[in-house]
């Protein structure tokens, strides 16, 4: 089975962690080998994560999940739920520049697929505006009118920060990846985009 | 050098009293006899009046230091302030031999410190301060009794072994002065550190356990200064045990009254509305009364009044004004910055003072090596210990900036001043050892930090500008963390903050808000306001820079400036963000209230709106152009008021003018004429009708003069694409060329003579009386304006036409310019829509069309350049 594979591949120096994984894994899914996305309902401090469509929706997103292949999941199984989760590991003390910038963009890709839910390679304004709508439903005094014009306004901004020189007619059609990547430029995702307990090296060491 | 300058203005200053003083004491024998009309009492305002000096003296002091960037770069301020207290201090011993002058506990703890600690804690970056709370809260308790303890115990060590020679201190007594040696000083952490600028974890590290450890050193004074008055032998392990839960009692206990502090001023911020003005005094007077009642229940009031800011900062300032915000901000700042002042001057004057001095080199040299040396292997040991929990290591460069930055100053030496000398025997031994180890921590260590900062590269914060996008995937990036935490069953860092803002915003926000500022307060938004309201000052100023004050200065209110006639919310105009910002350019108004009531909206529509006028004039027209309401139907109501202020401008004089002198060219009748237009459809008045087909002729008669007659070498025909292209150019052209007439004579003239476009640009609800005149004169006169054009020129027009409307699909995509080489991001913002129909980049085809814009003021590009680069 999948951990004890797993369990073998890391040498189980921190087997623990992958166990506790593995514990949870089985709970969401009650016992199954694979989760699907109506398992997610069952934890209850989701439910007010204003994006926690978006969030679920990742773990089924092919595109995170490292097959080649595009599109929705059905289900995932338990080594998919722990490369989902490896993103979310923190940074290492013994990375290389290289291997940091790799950490890096991937931190980011997951997040940008994320954003891009029709998964053309391009966030567009139409994306960007469900998203801050979603991130802002949590307060229900503001009204949508002004999601919109901060999605507007950050889109704006994008452009702005993205590109250069441009003609008056030329269109900023999304942010792409690339532009996503020089948004970010200079804030350390890397030490952010972490949750503690992942402390595993395991992860790292099974792909 | 400047200082002595300084010197020699302050003697002055300080002889003045001494002289006015003798004098009042023979006026007073004098008055006895009769009625004196003018009698000096310099009794009278002795104690305020030497105060208030000395506060400008210190004052003075800082405006002198800061004309020479040289040594303000090199030696930190604090260490400036010290040694000109130094030579005040020898200054007036050397007056009358009498240290009058000293920092005494009292005033240091009730009116020097609260500022400063209040301060910090208003402004302390909660986030960053909560994130690193574990390892604050080691190296503040922990590692305080670890400095108080070894540095205490070694130097009774070396003092058995007799190098010291006679002392009269027991165990008790150097314990006593170990811990008050021990703490970290908040106010020389912040002096020095705030010029040095290391990162922020760094920093708030270091200042997180200078805040903190004071409910150590608090305690282990207390308890220590206890056990040396009942004496060595009557401690018992009871007393012990009683001490470390007064650790307890005191730390919790003023953490508690900080927070119960920071509730009433919550609350009490929440219900203001109406008394506006007093409102900025609640946050002092509350903040402070918590400090006093800490002190009062002798418990660590530093740490009360820290936990007050800290909790209140985010109610109080959803709640008061924006004016208010901005009174507390600067108080604030004033006071702690002067406090701080006050504090080293006066640290220096206090050290000008034989009285106090004992000098014991070895007790005196020994205290500097011990208390560096376990400061630096208490901050290595707890940093082994921190990083295996830490995911954001402290390397090896950040501990010594830690161990290096342990700095000590006034806190020590106030609590040093306030030992009882009849109990502990050496008190002026630790006085004059204590003055030397502030001395030498802010001086040397402070002068030497910035450069070790430098070499050991210690990464440094950058100043960076707010952005939205980095707003909102930090809120996204919150959610998104604490959603696996959730979903992988373990409670974190991001559960516990998740769970404690929703806590938040159920409970605490609704007690402690207004229901407005509940509405508004969001952290996005505020950056959203924030940037909007950048664009829009710069958008004035750049305005400003080009010579159009009328912009924001228009006397009547019917000719309101950018109100956006087609803007989907009407009724919240008056918030818009050039309205408010004519606001403050307006007539002094000393009525608060009244300068209130101008601006009622809730805060989030009028961002809305404002980015909405923004966005229609600045960002993206094309977005807006096929939706029903298009800008470009009305005359920009800006236009008609900045005309105004051209309009004495005579017609014939500015035709006889070079070509560049454009600005007056064709700003004659016409401009009267447009100014009524936009005036009567501001107020509808149907009386207006009239005068207008009157001033419609003469325009149109004015107009057609000055194309035929001008000398003008391209025909205004040229921008009629480009401005179709562009809507907002009106909004622009009105700053940069005044060339609306032609502008709106464009939108006038495509209504007319396309049939679909009518229905595109007058939907906007103008009246349409108005329109019908003002159609059918530009009809006439446009007509009479093709006859005479060249044919390549309605080509291009024809083309700029179809180009237009192509793109219409696009409706929803954006289109933007940078220019770049702007030194804001808003600055960079707005030109970069502005460079649109700059003259400027000729190599695209598209732009070479726009480049002839400026057609409209008949002027060729490169005139407006100059212009440009004239201003």
């Amino acid at each position: 089975m999948a951990l004890s594979m797993l369990a073998q591949e890391s040498g189980s120096v921190t087997s623990e962690q992958i166990e506790h994984l593995h514990r949870r894994f089985k709970q969401l899914s009650q016992d199954q080998l694979t989760i699907r996305k109506e398992n997610f309902d069952s934890i209850p401090d989701l439910e007010f994560n204003p994006i926690r469509g978006k969030i679920v929706h990742a773990f089924f997103d092919k595109r995170n999940l490292r097959q080649e292949s595009d599109g929705l999941a059905e289900e995932i199984n338990f080594e998919d739920f722990l490369t989902i989760m490896s993103y979310f590991r923190p940074i290492e003390m013994n990375m290389d520049e290289e291997q940091l910038d790799r950490f890096r963009k991937e931190k980011l890709k997951f997040l940008f697929h994320m954003y891009d839910s029709d998964h053309d390679g391009k966030i567009t304004l139409q994306e960007y505006r469900n998203v801050v709508e979603e991130l802002l439903s949590g307060n229900p005094h503001l009204e949508k009118e002004s999601a919109r014009s901060i999605a507007d306004g950050a889109m704006m901004e994008a452009a702005s920060i993205c590109v250069g020189q441009m003609g008056p007619d030329q269109v900023y059609e999304g942010i792409t990846f690339e532009d996503f990547l020089k948004m970010w430029q200079g804030i350390d995702i890397e030490t952010k985009m972490h949750v503690r307990f992942l402390n595993v090296d395991t992860i790292a060491h099974c792909y | 050098m400047r200082p002595v300058s300084g010197v020699a203005l302050l003697l002055g200053l300080m002889a003045l009293p001494a002289a006015l003083g003798q004098r009042s004491s023979e006026s007073h024998k004098n008055s006895n006899e009769s009625f004196a009309i003018v009698s000096f009492k310099w009794d009278h305002v002795k104690e305020p009046y030497i105060i208030a000096l000395w506060i400008l003296v210190a004052s003075l002091a800082k405006i002198v230091f800061h004309l020479s960037h040289k040594v303000t770069r090199v030696v930190p301020e604090s260490a400036l302030l010290i040694v000109l207290g130094l030579f005040l201090g020898g200054i007036v011993w050397a007056a009358d031999h009498l240290a009058s002058f000293s920092l005494t506990p009292t005033v240091f703890f009730f009116y020097l410190l609260p500022p400063i600690v209040l301060d910090a804690g208003y402004f302390m970056p909660n986030r960053l301060f909560f994130g690193n709370l574990g390892s604050i809260l080691l190296y503040a308790v922990i590692g305080t009794v670890w400095n108080a303890a070894t540095t205490g115990l070694s130097l009774y060590g070396v003092y058995l072994t007799g190098i010291m020679g006679e002392l009269h201190s027991g165990l008790l007594d150097f314990l006593l002065f170990g811990s008050l040696i021990a703490a970290v000083d908040p106010v020389a952490v912040l002096a020095v550190f705030e010029e040095v600028h290391v990162n922020e974890v760094l920093f708030i590290i270091v200042f997180g356990e200078s805040l903190l450890n004071d409910a150590v050193t608090v305690v282990l004074y207390n308890v220590f200064d206890s056990f040396v008055a009942i004496g060595e032998t009557n401690v018992t392990g009871i007393e012990c045990l009683k001490g470390i839960v007064s650790f307890f009692v005191v730390s919790l206990g003023g953490t508690l009254v900080g927070i119960i502090f920071a509730f009433l001023l919550s609350l009490v911020s929440r219900f203001t509305k109406h008394v506006r003005i007093i409102e900025p005094g609640f946050v002092f007077i509350i903040s402070y009364l918590s400090y006093l009642t800490a002190e009062m229940l002798s418990l660590s009031a530093i740490l009360a009044i820290t936990f007050c800011g800290i909790c209140c900062q985010k109610y109080v300032k959803a709640n008061i004004s924006e004016q208010s915000s901005t009174t507390v901000r600067y108080t604030m700042k004033m006071l702690a910055s002067g406090a701080e002042t006050i504090i080293f001057m006066f640290l220096g004057i206090s050290a000008v003072d034989p009285e106090i001095w004992t000098w014991n080199t070895a007790f005196i040299l020994l205290t500097l090596v011990f208390i560096s040396v376990y400061r630096v292997i208490g901050v290595v040991i707890q940093t082994w210990i921190l990083n295996r929990y830490r995911t954001v290591q402290l390397e090896i460069i950040d501990q010594v900036v830690m161990s290096y930055g342990g700095l000590r100053g006034a806190v020590a030496f106030a609590l040093v001043a306030l030992l009882d000398g009849n109990k502990v025997k050496d008190r002026k031994l630790f006085v004059s050892t204590t003055i030397i180890v502030v001395f030498f921590t802010v001086i040397f260590q402070g002068l030497t930090i910035k450069p070790l900062v430098q070499w050991l590269k210690v990464k440094k914060t950058e100043h960076r500008e707010p952005k939205l996008n980095e707003k909102l995937h930090g809120r996204a990036f919150d959610h998104i963390l604490s959603a696996i935490e959730d979903i992988s069953g373990q409670i974190g860092h991001h559960y516990l903050r998740d769970k404690w803002s929703n806590f938040d915003r159920k409970y605490l926000r609704k007690i402690l808000m207004r229901r407005s500022a509940q509405k508004s307060r969001d952290q996005i938004l505020n950056v959203f306001h924030e940037l909007n309201l950048k664009d829009a000052i710069s958008y004035v100023a750049e305005g400003e820079r080009r010579g159009s004050l009328a912009f924001i200065r228009s006397p009547s209110t019917d000719n309101m400036v950018n109100v956006d006639f087609s803007t989907p919310l009407p009724s919240a105009v008056e918030s818009s963000v050039s309205y408010l910002l004519r606001e403050k350019a307006g007539p002094v108004c000393l009525d608060m209230q009244a300068l209130e009531q101008r601006r009622k909206s809730i805060r989030d529509t009028e961002d809305t709106l404002a980015h909405h006028t923004l966005q229609q004039y600045l960002y993206k027209p094309r977005q807006e152009r096929n939706s029903s309401v298009i800008p470009n139907g009305n005359i920009p109501p800006e236009n008609p008021v900045q005309d105004f202020a051209l309009k004495e401008k005579d017609l014939e004089f500015s035709e006889s003018e070079e070509n560049n002198d454009y600005e007056t060219l064709h700003l004659g009748k016409g401009v009267d004429f447009l100014a009524n237009v936009t005036k009567q459809n501001f107020t509808d008045a149907p009386a207006g009708d009239m005068d207008h087909d009157v001033e419609m002729t003469e325009y149109s008669s004015s107009d057609d003069q000055l194309n035929q007659n001008g000398s003008v070498s391209v025909n205004p025909l040229h921008f009629f694409p480009s401005c179709l292209q562009m809507p907002w150019t009106q909004n622009y052209s009105s700053l940069e060329n005044r060339g609306n007439i032609s502008l709106s004579a464009v939108s006038e003239y495509i209504a007319s003579c396309d049939p679909n476009v009518p229905d595109l640009f007058w939907e906007s609800g103008t009246d349409m009386k108005n329109k019908e005149t003002v159609n059918s004169g530009y009809c006439s006169e446009v007509s009479f304006k093709s006859e005479n054009s060249q044919e390549e020129n309605t080509l291009l027009m024809f083309e700029g036409l179809e180009d237009s409307y192509m793109k219409e699909p696009q409706e929803k995509k954006m289109l933007l310019d940078i220019e770049g080489n702007y030194r804001s991001a808003a600055a960079r913002r707005v030109q970069s829509r502005r460079s649109f129909h700059r003259p400027k980049p000729l190599h695209h085809p598209k732009l070479q069309k726009l480049a002839s814009l400026p057609a409209s003021c008949h002027v060729p590009p490169h005139s407006l350049e100059q212009e440009e680069t004239q201003l």
